[in-house]
């Protein structure tokens, strides 16, 4: 195995081009457990972390780019952009530990594809896009539209993600991430839960989007729920509808870490909570 | 360096200073069996059986012989076999599959080659011809009739009448007292209920370790991780056939314990290895061998009945004990059935158990073994009887508390113990004073353990500046040196600081068994009280020399000798070495002992939890264990101890298990997914450290490293039901099954 540590993004598409077994990382903290275990190694590993684009964190236009390396520890330290996206920064400071997050970043969690990623539901529900830079170009792809399956994407060969952008949200809006883990930390969530919720001056919910992570091969969004809270205010009723539309939408699996009954009932206690949280924000004003 | 606190009577025993090996633990100085590099060495790779339970029916290694680095490849085959009857065989068949692999992860072949990656190629390209068998891992399934028979030669001893058949009950072991009928008759309240927990793991961050380098002399140096070197030792030995003066065993640092390193997996391997490749070998397991082919402590059904008064005496206990052992049969189920009503006065009881082989990995010792799932089944149900007569938990356990002089239900008589200190320690702690939080729950428990002696040596040496050096043969797993040396500063009279504890190999100390049982503190603390004693004696005799007076004008104390009449200057213990040149010699002392008298260990626990009614998921809110030392020597790991106890407790309580698929292959073989506590899962473990000093230790020790564990799951399922009214009589007690017998309002009315 070689390792590089390209400059450009240039460098890395004529990497990726010249070499169908060379792979790109970012954190490592996927690859480097997996190489362990016996997965076989890539010939050529790409270091994402010199390319300043691939780890820059700015607001331009009222637009946040978020660089696909950049380690979610950066994203947590971000005032600005913890009080815009608080879910999203949040579910970043889950991944793993305070360690894992110097080099963690939302390209690897959600690239890695696993359905269990902390961050994906949060950048769904956001409506991030994802920059892919390959052969042909770049290319702007909705986040939700990445991850095809556990371990499978829908980037072509030669292609990686550069970094996302996500419009900053309205005033009275506001998002929230939580997941259930059977410990505090350094865990895999059994069932994950976004929401973003918008107010309007009555304090009904004008917009909304509820995203589920690990209850199906992909994240699932959740447009009934959504439908369900918006002209309502998050009252009971509203997150009962809530509960009852994330718990009809996830479709998991019976494996060691929960049962399809578990995970079905806590989607829709964490849906109804994400919510709860994301409407106490956004009736506070957002991040605005 | 930093002293804190005096006790009476005594003027290092008792203080809390700085470890010895404290600052190369924590600047990752301390080098342990993985860290060790030796020229020309090569590193060993074990395939393992992806089977359950299978026949071999042939080993085809010619492919890895010819793969590049590879310089050596062995089989079970290259290993003689121990008669029926020798207390080694299961050990070495475990270590090295024979005829049949008996569960996932058995060691199959081993390769030794020139690097990492090409012995595990090697070892892949091992071509293992199975005939797959039906296998067994339910441990009731496993004890009946027709069950997959995993040995032909296992008749179940301990029965009214000898068996005819061949089963995977190993042995039936039964104590039995009074009359039950009659005291069930006496009884207003009864309670009864199954108790069901998973094998678990000990979960040592350390994974088993060694190298070992064979000469063309026919000897062998090892070193390698465990809590004993000298079994390490007979154990290779037995394995190898060799005479154990040919096996030199240095240890390493170990990273944890726990009871599982206690017995070995690798150091024949690689000794062997090493011999026929001429080279030394290194051999590390990773953690997926580490969960699938050592250690775990046993899954078992355990189903308990008591009777009490209405004024809460408890009258008749009955137990049926089925403990898991994994492949080879083990002493799980006599060991849970001394312990599982011994914090009780019972006139009449029936305890009886089984212990079962089934495919899974082959249990060995884990802190207090079998302890904890017993007191599970009998401290839920005495807090069943003690919610339905509406008495504090702690009033109950205080009325039926055994005392000096009373029969244990395993026999002997209780020397003197400290269970009655303990529950008025819990019942006065400020903790137990205090009301839950709204919405939290309480439990409470109490645990016993038996702790040992076994044999110890020490070797104590002057320096000629007047420090020592203290060597022993028992490996440090938890601040035992600091504790030797404590010992030694105080016969001594030196500064603590002054004396160098070391742990010595199989060739510069005497026999000593391993790191067990709570034993290092007690028994090899004697040994070394007792070398100093001895020292003590020889500089009595020396001063006298030094003054040309007679040895019984000399009195030794606080560190001098001093002249009985007066007449001479008292001389410090470095005045003496420093002239010991010219009194006869280097002063040096070594005593060895097989020592008697372990005092019995409890220790009661309460603790307060929350439980989120939606999810089922529970957090522990606050915890305080009490617990007997006997006389805490360090109290910083006694503290340790008790707490290091508790955690694990907590684990093996909420979320540890082992989980198996249908053909008896472990899904969860690493942290993520195997789920020991992190730090931030546990609030701070309060500690009330209880003196109830051991009559037979020069200073009043008990072990300490073991009870802590017994009480925590029986002390959070009772927390959990004050807190939801569910009852739950499996483990782990993970979100989905809390939620689920919540949901279910699945409690006792109690």
């Amino acid at each position: 195995m070689r390792y590089v540590a390209p400059a450009s993004v240039a460098e890395v598409v004529a990497l990726l081009a010249g070499d169908p077994d060379a792979r790109v990382f970012a954190g490592a903290t996927d690859l480097v457990p997996q190489m362990r275990a016996g997965r076989p190694e890539p010939s050529v590993a790409i270091d994402l972390k010199r390319i300043s684009r691939l780890t820059d964190v700015s607001l331009t236009d009222g637009t946040w780019r978020i660089g696909a390396a950049a380690p979610t520890a950066d994203l947590t330290a971000n005032a600005a952009l913890a009080a815009d996206l608080p879910g999203l920064v949040y579910a970043g400071g889950l991944i793993g530990s305070d360690q894992i997050q110097n080099r963690a970043s939302l390209g690897g969690n959600l690239c890695n594809a696993s359905p269990a990623a902390d961050s994906v539901p949060s950048l769904v529900v956001n409506d991030a896009q994802a920059v892919v830079a390959g052969s042909g170009g770049e290319r702007t792809v909705p986040v939700i539209d990445i991850p095809t399956g556990p371990g499978r994407t829908s980037l072509q060969p030669g292609e990686f993600v550069v970094e996302f952008l996500i419009d900053r949200p309205p005033p009275s809006t506001s998002d929230a991430y939580l997941r259930l883990i059977p410990r505090t930390e350094m865990d895999i969530a059994i069932v994950g839960a976004a929401a973003r919720v918008s107010l309007d001056g009555d304090g009904n919910c004008s917009a909304a989007a509820i995203a589920l992570a690990a209850v199906a091969p992909t994240v699932v969004l959740v447009p009934a729920a959504a439908e369900a809270l918006i002209g309502h205010p998050a009252d009971d009723d509203a997150l009962a509808a809530v509960a009852a539309a994330a718990a009809e939408a996830a479709s998991p699996i019976d494996d060691k870490r929960g049962t399809i009954a578990y995970r079905r009932q806590v989607a829709g206690v964490l849906a109804k909570r994400a919510v709860l949280e994301a409407a106490g924000r956004a009736g506070n004003g957002g991040g605005r | 360096m930093t002293i804190t606190e005096q006790r009476p009577g005594y003027r290092y025993v008792g203080t809390r200073p700085v470890r010895h090996d404290g600052l190369d633990k924590v600047v990752g100085k301390a080098r342990y069996a993985a860290d060790l590099v030796l020229p020309g060495m090569l590193y060993g790779h074990v395939l393992r059986s992806p089977h359950a339970h299978a026949r071999i029916v042939a080993i085809d290694t010619s492919a890895a012989e010819a793969m590049p680095g590879v310089r050596a490849v062995i089989t079970g085959a290259d290993f003689g076999d121990l008669p029926a009857d020798d207390p080694e065989r299961n050990m070495t068949r475990n270590l090295m599959a024979r005829d049949k692999v008996l569960y996932e992860g058995h060691a199959v072949a081993a390769v030794a080659a020139t690097t990492r990656r090409q012995a595990r190629d090697a070892a892949e390209a091992i071509e293992v011809t199975y005939e797959a068998l039906p296998h067994t891992l339910d441990i009731l399934e496993a004890m009946e009739p027709g069950a997959p028979l995993l040995h032909e030669d296992i008749f179940t001893t301990g029965l009214d009448s000898e068996p005819s058949e061949p089963s995977n009950v190993a042995n039936r072991t039964c104590y039995e007292r009074g009359d039950i009928e009659q005291g069930f008759a006496e009884a207003d309240v009864v309670v009864e209920g199954e108790f069901v927990t998973k094998p678990i793991h000990q979960g040592y961050i350390e994974p088993h370790a060694c190298v070992a380098d064979t000469g063309q002399d026919g000897k062998t140096v090892i070193w390698c991780s465990s809590q004993g070197h000298f079994r390490v030792r007979s154990q290779t030995a037995a394995m190898l056939g060799w005479d154990t003066s040919r096996i030199k065993v240095i240890p390493a640092e170990i990273g944890g314990g726990f009871g599982g390193k206690t017995t070995i997996y690798l150091e024949p391997l690689a000794v062997e290895l090493s011999a026929r490749a001429g080279r030394p070998v290194k051999m590390v397991m990773s953690r997926d061998e580490v969960f699938r082919a050592t250690g775990p402590t046993p899954g078992s059904v355990i189903r308990v009945k008591l009777g009490a008064t209405g004024d809460g005496r408890i009258t008749a206990a009955k137990a049926w004990l089925a403990y898991e052992s994994g492949a080879f049969p083990g002493v799980w189920a006599m060991l849970g059935c001394m312990c599982v009503v011994s914090p009780y006065n019972v006139e009449n009881f029936l305890i009886e158990g089984y212990e079962v082989v089934v495919n899974k990995p082959v249990n060995a010792a884990y802190r207090a073994p079998s302890a904890p799932m017993a007191a599970f089944a009998t401290d839920t149900l005495v807090d069943e009887i003690a919610r339905r007569l509406d008495m504090d938990p702690i009033d109950l356990r205080l009325l039926n508390c055994p005392n000096k002089g009373d029969q244990a239900p395993y026999g002997p008589k209780w020397p003197l113990i400290g269970l009655r200190e303990c529950l008025e320690a819990i019942r006065d702690s400020e903790h137990y004073r205090s009301r839950p939080a709204p919405g939290h729950g309480r439990g409470v428990a109490s645990g016993f353990w038996f702790n040992i002696g076994e044999a110890s040596s020490a070797t104590v040496n002057l320096n000629e500046n007047g420090t020592a050096t203290v060597v022993t043969g028992s490996p440090d797993i938890g601040g035992s040196r600091a504790s030797m040396a404590l010992m030694a500063a105080e016969e001594l009279g030196i500064d603590v600081h002054a004396i160098q504890p070391v742990v010595g190999d199989t060739e510069v100390v005497g026999f000593t068994d391993v790191t067990e049982g709570s034993r290092a503190t007690f028994a090899t603390g004697m040994a070394v009280v007792e070398a100093c004693r001895d020292l003590k004696g020889q500089l009595r005799g020396r001063a006298a020399r030094m003054w040309d007076c007679d040895v019984d004008e000399v009195e030794w104390a606080d560190g001098q000798a001093t002249h009985s009449g007066g007449e001479h200057e008292p001389l410090a213990l470095a005045d003496i070495t420093a002239e010991a040149g010219r009194t006869g010699g280097p002063l040096g002392a070594t005593a060895s002992l097989n020592a008697r008298g372990a005092g019995p260990a409890f220790s009661v626990q309460v603790t307060d939890v929350s439980v989120d009614e939606e999810t089922g998921r529970v957090t522990v809110e606050r915890y305080t264990t009490a617990q007997d030392a006997g006389t805490a020597i360090h109290p910083d790991y006694v503290e340790g101890q008790m707490q290091g106890g508790v955690v694990q407790g907590i684990g093996w309580a909420l979320n540890e298990e082992y989980i198996h698929d249908a053909d008896g292959v472990m899904e969860n073989p690493g942290f993520l997914d195997y789920r020991i506590p992190v730090a931030s899962d546990l609030p701070m473990i309060e500690t009330i450290i209880v003196e109830v000093p051991n009559p037979n230790h020069p200073y009043g020790v008990r072990g300490v490293g073991e009870v802590g564990i017994v009480p925590p799951i029986p002390a959070l399922a009772n927390a959990i039901h004050d807190a939801t009214g569910a009852r739950i009589r499996e483990l782990p007690m993970s979100p989905p099954r809390v939620l689920d017998a919540i949901m279910s309002g699945n409690g006792d009315g109690g």
